[in-house]
């Protein structure tokens, strides 16, 4: 080989190089684009969809809560309809099918005493069935506190129809927890959102302009944190006058929970602040002659906007879970308020619970919101960060 | 490291002068005072007192002083170890809780070591065999565990026990063994009440924890000084437990402060349920009738317990960690 062919080969070696090169620089020119192309919200978007058990909490916080918007219609009874002829009345089993046809019913129901123990029992009447219907009249409500209405989902023209049992003064359970859940799910919301708005404004503002009012807010946070937070919660609750009104108890319960809650989403929006404090684009703001308040609210917040989303529905658990602990215990919400937790408190006796162990159902409602709602923050979190896979 | 342990416990009196007030200002919130507490329950069974003996009782319990007076009153004896004297009690606080103190401190106590044994291991596996069936299937009962209530846990464990195993589960012993000799069966009868409020207590946190360790486990395993362990030919058994886990448990004594809170929350609860002689039900009845020196005393202790917590929790992470700096 020649001179001539040897440069020759070269220049040919190096020209299929570069298109080489080209082509792979299209490629990674395309796939750049591509995730432009797909904002972020979509990329977490997309990562949460993946994540099945997230997604089967996200379905069941959602159900909970239309549930809670539409509780007086779907519960049979209305909150304080006593049937005293069915007091601690054993859930009852619905039958789906009659004679072959699809005919929810159940059984008639007679109420003697059993002569040894003097305890309440009730044998069915296999003779006589109840047809279980759809939107049947029942108790007058007022759905959502709005709109009167007497329709309930379901429910019998004569005798009870009661899937979770009754209580001591013959009310229905399962009309009870369902009504109860707009309390215990709602006040998680409220004490959230009240943590939210003190945590997102001090955090954001304590990690933005740092100095002696960030060492204020965080002195202030280490002190509140190293109170032991139930007994702290007990302390206060008890301090609630006994004779406030139902709601002002509620609002003084939502004020007392988020008392706690806001440290630490002050905490955590603050660390993120201070990593965001550096970047360009604030810089760039700044140059351009944007206000401290502007550079917060358009720009700040939006971009630790999927942290508080995580933040807040991680929250979610210890809330619904302190409040139902302290109405348990008595200190919380009281009737005629009525949540979980408050429903609860007739079933702290061992006695009871052995003789009605049905009492127990609203513990398992707040334990599958929890469930629930850790699933849901759980996936949240891992999509809050669309980047790592 | 001695002087870091000085200046940490002298860095915490500011710290527990401003507690004291809080927990004062909030044993004074609730309207009235223990007088009026026991007025109310007095007149509930039918009986009436006269306005000259309220005045008595206020004045021989110092309650008609200024709120200054009363806290200074209060404060100046913690340094000699006294915490107020109990109005329903009538008795010392001290003496009243310092048993319950350590049932509180013993349940709290194996209650995180208990956790600890449980989730080290689980995390270790299911760092290790990452997504495999045992991992998720720790992982979703991990999460169940998180989200029962510890009162619900304690209600379900008192109906099993009674049902199934035909035994009572609240107190200390059960109600034949009260009053039996001390032997051997007796302590038998205790171990079996202890160990459910443990569990209990301990099912908690132990989600949390695992999923700590796990993923702590799988950073460390991906760094550079495990390829080099592996590829200088040691045995998996000695990089795991040796060179990984080593690393990866640090964090989880750090959120051992995280943890202590939680802890004694759920001794409280868990106390209330199964009534055990924890601090639980002597505070809460001191909250309802407003024995505000007991009440007071409790809160605060609790808050020092949780305090001395972190502390022996960051002097360990220091001792064990030797990259920790203490300034």
């Amino acid at each position: 080989m020649g001179n001539k062919g040897k440069s020759e080969y070269i220049r040919k070696l190096y020209e299929q190089q570069s298109t080489l090169d080209q082509s792979i620089a299209r490629q990674m020119m395309n796939s750049e684009r591509l995730a432009f192309a797909t904002s972020q919200w979509r990329m977490m978007w997309r990562k949460f969809v993946k994540n099945r058990i997230a997604v089967l909490g996200g379905i069941v916080v959602l159900l909970f809560y239309l549930i809670a918007l539409f509780a007086d219609f779907i519960a049979p009874y209305t909150l304080q309809q006593r049937m005293d002829q069915y007091s601690f009345l054993p859930p009852q089993k619905i039958h789906f099918f009659y004679e072959g046809k699809l005919q929810p019913f159940v059984y008639s129901l007679e109420g003697t005493r059993d002569p040894e123990t003097l305890m309440k029992v009730y044998i069915p009447d296999h003779e006589k069935q109840i047809p279980v219907r759809f939107f049947v009249q029942g108790e007058s409500y007022k759905l959502m506190g709005l709109f009167p209405a007497s329709i309930h989902l379901f429910g019998t023209e004569e005798g009870i129809v009661s899937v979770m049992g009754t209580d001591g003064q013959g009310r229905d359970m399962f009309s009870r927890i369902i009504i109860g859940s707009q309390i215990s799910l709602t006040i998680g919301l409220a004490g959230v959102a009240l943590s939210l708005l003190i945590g997102a404004f001090l955090g954001v503002y304590s990690g933005y302009f740092g100095g002696w009012i960030d060492n204020l807010i965080q002195r202030m946070i280490e002190i509140i944190r190293s109170f032991p937070p139930i007994p702290l919660w007990m302390a206060l609750t008890a301090a609630l006058p006994s004779h406030w009104s139902p709601l002002k108890v509620y609002f003084a319960i939502t004020v007392i929970l988020s008392l706690i809650g806001w440290t630490w989403l002050a905490r955590q929006l603050r660390g993120k602040v201070l990593a965001l404090r550096e970047e360009d684009f604030v810089l760039a703001a700044r140059l351009s002659g944007a206000s401290n308040w502007w550079i917060i609210t358009k720009h700040l917040i939006p971009a630790t906007m999927s942290h508080i989303i995580v933040i807040s529905t991680l929250s979610m658990p210890s809330m619904i879970l302190a409040e139902s602990s302290l109405s348990f215990l008595g200190l919380g919400l009281r009737p005629p308020l009525t949540s979980w937790g408050v429903l609860l408190q007739q079933a702290q006796n061992i006695q009871v619970l052995l003789l009605y162990p049905w009492l127990m159902m609203p513990g398992f409602f707040v334990a599958i919101s929890i469930l629930a709602f850790n699933f849901l923050g759980d996936g949240l979190r891992d999509a809050a960060d669309p980047y790592t896979v | 490291m001695i002087a870091y342990i000085v200046k940490r416990i002298l860095g915490m009196i500011p710290t527990l002068i401003i507690i004291s007030i809080i927990t004062f200002i909030i044993i004074q919130l609730p309207p009235g005072d223990f007088v009026t507490s026991v007025q109310a329950e007095i007149a509930s069974s039918g009986g009436g007192m006269d306005a000259t003996a309220v005045e008595a009782m206020r004045v021989r319990y110092g309650l008609d002083q200024p709120i200054l007076v009363q806290y200074w009153k209060w404060v100046r004896g913690f340094p000699k170890g006294d915490f107020g004297y109990s109005l329903e009690w009538n008795a010392p606080v001290w003496d009243i809780i310092k048993g319950r103190l350590m049932w509180t401190f013993l349940l709290s106590g194996l209650a995180l070591i208990f956790m600890w044994i449980v989730s080290v291991p689980i995390g270790i596996y299911s760092a290790r065999n990452k997504y495999s069936l045992g991992d998720n299937i720790f992982t979703f009962f991990g999460f169940v565990g998180l989200s029962i209530p510890d009162f619900m846990l304690s209600l379900l464990w008192m109906v099993f026990a009674t049902i199934v195993l035909g035994f009572s589960a609240s107190g200390l012993y059960s109600p034949h063994m009260v009053d039996a000799p001390w032997g051997f069966t007796k302590f038998l009868d205790l171990l079996n009440h202890l160990w459910p409020p443990i569990v209990i207590m301990g099912i908690v946190g132990t989600a949390e924890l695992i999923r700590i360790m796990r993923g702590n486990l799988l950073d460390v395993l991906n760094q550079q000084y495990i390829t080099t362990a592996r590829s200088k030919g040691l045995e998996e058994k000695i990089v795991i437990q040796k060179y990984a886990v080593r690393m990866a448990i640090n964090p989880l004594i750090s959120v051992l402060g995280m943890q202590i809170p939680k802890m004694i929350s759920s001794s409280i609860i868990v106390g209330l349920v199964l009534s055990f002689p924890t601090i639980g039900p002597i505070f809460l009845r001191s909250l309802i009738t407003q024995d505000m020196y007991l009440a007071g005393a409790i809160l605060l202790l609790m808050t020092i317990m949780l305090l001395v917590g972190n502390l022996l929790a960051d002097i360990a992470l220091a001792w064990i960690d030797p990259r920790i700096r203490y300034e």
